[in-house]
């Protein structure tokens, strides 16, 4: 077994497992910090933005840099379409994957990367809420990065720039091998990797090619998000990716599923472990009511689904007890329709608690009634007629993109800058606020962080290596202690090996296998009669016929040989030599009463003069030399098996 | 052999209400529940006694399986759990839970309020009840213990009906509850994949009926509607408040707003809303249309159908009535009838299958007065029409899904005797596999092949496996292994003989036999090597043979070649005591070559 790590982005995973002869790649995380080094795309032409100054770096002269960078604040930014950071495709050939499992949709999102125009012929397998929801952040970035209005450099895309890293201030110049960045996919392509996926539901033994079973299992962190338990007949892998163990709208974390594994793969851990979610979300309510008071609107910079639905749920009753009950929630985003309806068909992907209310029968969120109820509306664009009409402040937008660099939260942005009595509250914890913010300076409206991340903390995620118990540990390399000198952070540390992964490593991991499952049928298993070779052991010599049919192994009653030809026959475990008294005497039953026995140090020759034979008895063999005579031969077999103890 | 025993309470050989017991590997699984509508006695629930005569029922059995809501599989559950005392684990679909207390609920108001049944169980007893039940999804593998594991498949009867899967060791069952294989108006077509049960349990309804297109019979369903109420009739579709109701709802909604009509058109229930909030819930159970469609526009929400209200049984003029129970055996729809039937202009459309005893079975069997228990005596004018839309699979699905599944078995419930007949044959003919037909109370018992699970050394595989390899192909060829089975704590291996000898740390004590013959052949050894393999090649095909100057081996039989250039040349074969047929053929080719 080996596994290889093709992200650097330990909270936006994708691993590979060679495992039974198949390659499995465990998510395909898209990393889009680097999204964060080039200037915003505003859905609507930005005067701000389109003036802002060109960057040269001092003492460079390069024609082939021109308006390729731009600054604001003394930060430098690049004016193009903004690129992402895809898994490493050098490591393994994407072409020659089997399968792709996915634990949740925050890990996804690189999926046409390898799917599409890379030769993949293999099966990608998510649960129903993951492909749906995965799909509503796919077209919602496509559309957003698609959708820019001016502002950026164009249709052509700034290249130069990333031959120069060493002539550039920071953070640019510390920017992570950006020629392997990428634009995104286009639309199209994404639709064909969606399509791509088979739906699984939580406890489904997929069957993978035969050689071994995939389950998903509940992993608590979002809806349909899973770990993945990679059984075949001796082994056990769970691949731990996005769990959670706190209380929210999902179905509960299957704990008891991933015990004992073999090996066990951690990842998508929190990315704000010094941030309590709970506390967050109430400092998110408290924020969000002052300013209201104030008179000024609350802008969230939100993915369009997951932690949105508790923010919906928890502001909207905060509001209410704080008299505030008549301000407007706004979701804006091309899918804020699909995804509110959506969450609401899900009953058997919630908790306990959002499901008792389906049996009654009422939707499992609230949301729902809260868009019955005129209090909460949604929107495709900032444009929708309907929407501006309807349009009022203070409000409280949820709209993307987290990074601030494309989407409607651009342009609110730019609108409320300037304005001290507006807020903006950061609760994704993908992209560090006040690099989201920077070329937005300066900023006058006031910005609060409360990053919400309910993914297991270092203190959970350690009681739960404790409490599964695995054989091995497989982390990425950020997960394990600070090495030695650097300040310490907080880490996983367990009792068993650990094995630690960086991007474009590969490491072996388990025990090599020395056995197959398969079946034996009733009638051959009745044929054998097994006998003790010691205590708690029996064996018996079988001969079988062997049955491959979809990798699986049966074994059953040999057909008789074919006359004539001979075939192999079941190995015959003889364990000492043969006595040699009682071998003269066997001989003689047979008509052989003349041999001669000679004794020496090694062991003894018997000699049959009259039939032209010579036995050599040794510790470990026995060697027969013997004329051509069949008869004369089976009567020396006899002879001699009769007086050997063998199984 | 291990036997799989199976026993119908109910549905053997009859669509009353179904409940049967099954038993394998030592567990004791009920599969559904169910009342029959035509008794009002304690003939209408499953003869639990049949199970223990006394005493605890928990004790005997492992688990109850309940297919889908309706009340002739699972209307006898709160009885046998609240009333005869059943406490172990009882398994149904999330829909089938949220759904389920509803119609019991609607029954029991019936049973007790109406009827003044005594006897009943309570509304808290079916609240209790369902408290009691797990549900699972679809394809999610489910552990009753540590050896009993069941699967939901997707079964297209209603919405959250369910084939279970069931497995005890290497023994599967796969029970089909009622399905359907043609996707309908709101719902999917029943699926299961390959998976080669010992047994399948379906239902056969619909055993000989090949039923003609659907859109024939929806296109007959309407024109009847519409010249019915064209004249002034009154339409009474007498339906159970989920399932056919939606379909049948979706259809003449479409029609109405197609054709611009005006007439009212009633649904009698207050369930209504409530039932298509259900299926809105659950529209991932839906068919794709309507899931993919959901977010713009909610099949569900009706535009022309509005709600009944008892007063307006006698309004004068037209409507179209849909009326809960569907097969006039109580209630609303049963008081319509009263009232509607004897003029004939009206018209009653029965949708679905209709159990003995019930006044929609004897009204459809031409009945032409009913008498009640008070005496009253109804005439029947009205025209009375019969639409198949249970949604059942016919003949050509059932014999689909065997072919899906790949059965070694087939057993028919939920059917009528003669039908099941006619099915059994064609089944036996067609897949050359075994069909039974228990009658209730009657056990029927199947052999099935043991497999035991056993773990077989790599290295045993590999080198077979370069044997295979290493000849052309031909899928005829048999294959063969040969190794030590090896038992140790009840677990089977299958190891390499030198595994063997490692594992239980002893030395192998080997036999050999080496013999002469003796071969005119002038020439360097090597060219009668060379010979020699050539004949062998010849006479041992499957065989890997391979040469190295003048020494041969097959297996363990060595053959080398000795002596002078010009002279005889000695041909010594050597074999260990395990090859002795090889060893014994090859040198007996040897002599008769030398002759
Ligand atoms: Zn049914």
């Amino acid at each position: 077994m080996k596994l290889y790590c093709l992200s650097n982005d330990a909270a936006k995973p994708c691993f590979v497992l060679s495992f039974k002869e198949l390659l499995i790649m465990l998510d395909c995380g898209l990393s889009a910090h680097s999204v964060l080094n080039f200037l915003p795309l505003p859905p609507v032409p930005s005067t701000r933005l389109a003036s802002l100054p060109n960057y040269t770096p001092p003492h460079l002269n390069d024609p082939l840099l021109e308006g390729e960078l731009k600054e604001c604040c003394g930060r430098v930014f690049v004016d193009s379409i903004p690129e992402f950071c895809p898994p490493l495709d050098k490591v393994v050939d994407f072409s020659q994957l089997d399968v792709i499992l996915i634990s949740n949709y925050t890990c996804m999102m690189a999926l046409p990367f390898i799917t599409e125009d890379t030769g993949f012929k293999g099966q990608v397998y998510a649960t129903e809420p993951t492909l749906q929801i995965g799909r509503f952040y796919l077209e919602e970035l496509a559309e957003w990065v698609s959708g820019g209005a001016g502002g950026a450099g164009g249709a052509g895309a700034a290249r130069r720039w990333k031959e120069l890293l060493h002539v550039l201030p920071a953070p640019l110049a510390l920017a992570a091998r950006p020629r392997s960045w990428r634009r995104l996919f286009s639309a199209a392509a994404l639709s064909r990797a969606l399509a791509r996926v088979r739906v699984v539901g939580y406890d489904e033994r997929v069957d993978v090619y035969g050689a071994l079973d995939a389950t998903a299992v509940s992993s608590g962190f979002c809806l349909g998000s899973a770990n993945w338990v990679l059984r075949s007949a001796h082994e056990k892998v769970a691949y731990v990716s996005g769990s959670s163990t706190l209380t929210t709208h999902p179905r509960p974390i299957n704990q008891a599923a991933l015990r004992g594994a073999d090996v066990l793969i951690l990842a998508a851990l929190t990315q704000t472990p010094a941030h309590n979610p709970d506390h967050m979300l109430g400092d998110l309510c408290v924020h969000a009511t002052v300013t209201l008071r104030a008179g000024g609107s609350v802008l969230c910079p939100v993915y369009p689904s997951g932690v949105l639905y508790d923010l919906l749920e928890c502001l909207s009753a905060h509001l209410d007890t704080a008299g505030l009950a008549g301000v407007p929630l706004y979701v804006v985003s091309p899918v804020a329709d699909s995804s509110l309806a959506y969450s609401n068909i899900l009953a058997e992907w919630v908790s306990v608690g959002k499901q008792a209310r389906v049996y009654l029968p009422e939707e499992p969120f609230p949301h729902a009634a809260l868009v019955r109820a005129g209090r909460l509306k949604h929107a495709r664009s900032l444009h929708d007629d309907a929407f501006s009409a309807d349009f009022r402040q203070p409000c409280v937008v949820f709209c993307g993109h987290p990074s601030l660099r494309f989407g409607a939260a651009v342009h609110l942005v730019e609108l409320w800058a300037s304005n001290p009595a507006h807020a903006i509250i950061f609760t994704e914890p993908d992209f560090p606020y006040l690099d989201a913010l920077a070329p937005f300076q300066p900023l006058a409206m006031k910005a609060f962080h409360c990053p919400i991340d309910t993914s297991l903390n270092y203190s959970q995620a350690n009681k739960l290596v404790r409490e599964l118990r695995p054989r091995e540990l497989a982390l990425p390399e950020q997960y394990a202690a600070a090495p030695g000198g650097a300040a310490p952070r907080p880490h996983i540390a367990a009792d068993v090996p650990t094995v630690l992964l960086r991007r474009g490593a590969a490491r072996a991991l388990g025990a090599r296998r020395s056995m197959a499952r398969a079946t034996l049928s009733g009638a051959l298993a009745a044929r054998v009669a097994p006998r003790d070779v010691r205590a708690g052991l029996r064996a018996a010599p079988l001969q079988a016929a062997l049955r491959v049919r979809d990798r699986r192994v049966s074994l059953d009653v040999a057909p008789p040989a074919a006359p004539g030809a001979p075939r192999p026959q079941a190995p015959r475990l003889d364990c000492s030599a043969p006595d040699v008294d009682a071998l003269v005497h066997a001989l003689g039953r047979e008509g052989m009463p003349d041999a001669r026995v000679e004794r020496s140090a090694d062991g003894c020759i018997l000699h049959l003069p009259r039939h032209d034979t010579l036995v050599h008895v040794e510790r470990h063999a026995t060697h027969v030399f013997c004329q051509g005579d069949a008869a004369v031969r089976q009567a020396l077999r006899r002879a001699i098996t009769s007086c050997l103890p063998h199984v | 052999m291990p036997d799989i025993k199976i026993t119908p309470l109910g549905a053997g050989q009859d669509v009353g209400r179904s409940c049967i017991l099954l038993s394998m590997g030592g567990k004791n699984i009920m599969l559904d529940c169910g009342m029959h509508m035509g008794y009002n006695d304690e003939r209408r629930f499953p003869d639990f006694s049949y199970i223990v005569p006394e005493g605890p029922i928990t004790s005997q059995i492992d688990c109850v399986i309940i297919s889908h809501f309706h009340l002739d599989h699972c209307g006898a559950l709160p009885y046998m759990s609240e009333m005869v005392g059943y406490t172990g684990p009882i398994y149904m679909t999330h829909p089938t839970k949220a759904i389920a207390p509803i119609l019991l609920e609607d029954m029991r108001k019936v049973a007790v309020e109406r009827k003044g049944e005594s006897n009943f169980f309570t509304s808290q007893m079916i609240k209790d009840c369902i408290k009691k039940v797990t549900a699972v999804t679809l394809h999610q593998s489910v552990m009753v213990d540590n050896e009993l594991e069941i699967k939901a498949y997707y079964a297209g009867h209603v919405l959250g009906a369910a084939m279970f899967w069931i497995r005890v060791g290497s023994q599967s069952v796969v029970y089909t509850g009622d399905y359907n294989m043609t996707p309908d108006r709101h719902l999917g077509a029943a699926w299961i994949d390959k998976c080669r049960p010992d047994l399948l349990i379906t239902e056969s309804t619909y055993a000989t009926t090949i039923r003609d297109s659907k859109r024939c019979r929806e296109r007959d369903f309407l024109k009847k509607v519409h010249e019915c109420v064209e004249k002034g009739g009154k339409v009474l579709i007498p339906v159970f408040a989920l399932g056919r109701a939606q379909e049948l709802c979706i259809l003449l909604e479409t029609y109405w707003e197609r054709m611009n009509l005006k007439y009212p058109v009633y649904f009698a229930l207050g369930l209504t809303e409530k039932a298509n909030n259900y299926y809105k819930m659950f529209i991932t159970w839906t068919n794709q249309k309507i899931r993919k469609t959901f977010v713009q526009r909610n099949m569900f929400d009706f535009k022309h159908i509005k709600p009944f209200d008892k007063s307006y049984i006698d309004n004068p003029g037209a409507m179209v009535v849909f009326a809960t129970p569907g097969m006039l055996h109580a209630g609303l729809s049963l008081n319509i009838f009263k009232k509607w039937a004897p003029y004939e202009q009206n018209m009653v459309i029965m949708p679905g299958f209709c159990v003995q005893g019930t006044v929609g079975h004897k009204i459809l069997n031409g009945a032409k007065k009913v008498e009640f228990e008070n005496r009253q005596v109804v005439e029947v004018k009205m025209a009375v029409e019969y639409m198949s839309f249970s949604a059942h699979a016919d003949a050509k699905g059932i014999m689909q899904l065997i072919q899906y599944c790949e059965p070694k078995n087939v057993l028919l419930v939920h059917g009528e005797a003669q039908k099941m007949e006619f099915l059994k044959d064609k089944i036996e003919k067609e897949f050359k596999i075994n069909c039974y037909m228990p009658a209730n109370g009657e056990t029927c018992t199947i052999n099935t092949p043991t497999k035991i699970p056993i773990d077989v050394s790599l290295r045993l595989l590999k080198a077979e496996a370069v044997r295979y390899n290493a000849q052309p192909p031909d899928p005829k060829r048999r294959r063969v292994v040969n190794g030590i089975l090896c038992v140790r704590d009840n677990r089977l291996s299958l190891l390499d003989i030198d595994e063997m000898c490692d594992e239980i740390g002893i030395n192998r004590h080997i036999i050999r036999f080496t013999s002469t013959v003796r071969f005119e052949d002038a020439g360097p050894s090597v060219k009668t090597a060379e010979k020699l393999k050539t004949l062998l090649s010849e006479k041992l095909e499957g065989w890997t043979i391979t040469i190295s100057e003048a020494n041969i081996s097959v297996e363990s039989v060595l053959i080398k070649v000795e002596g002078d250039e010009d002279n005889t040349k000695n041909i010594y074969v050597s074999w260990t005591n395990q090859d002795e047929d090889l060893g014994s053929y090859i040198l007996g080719l040897l002599q008769s070559m030398v002759q």
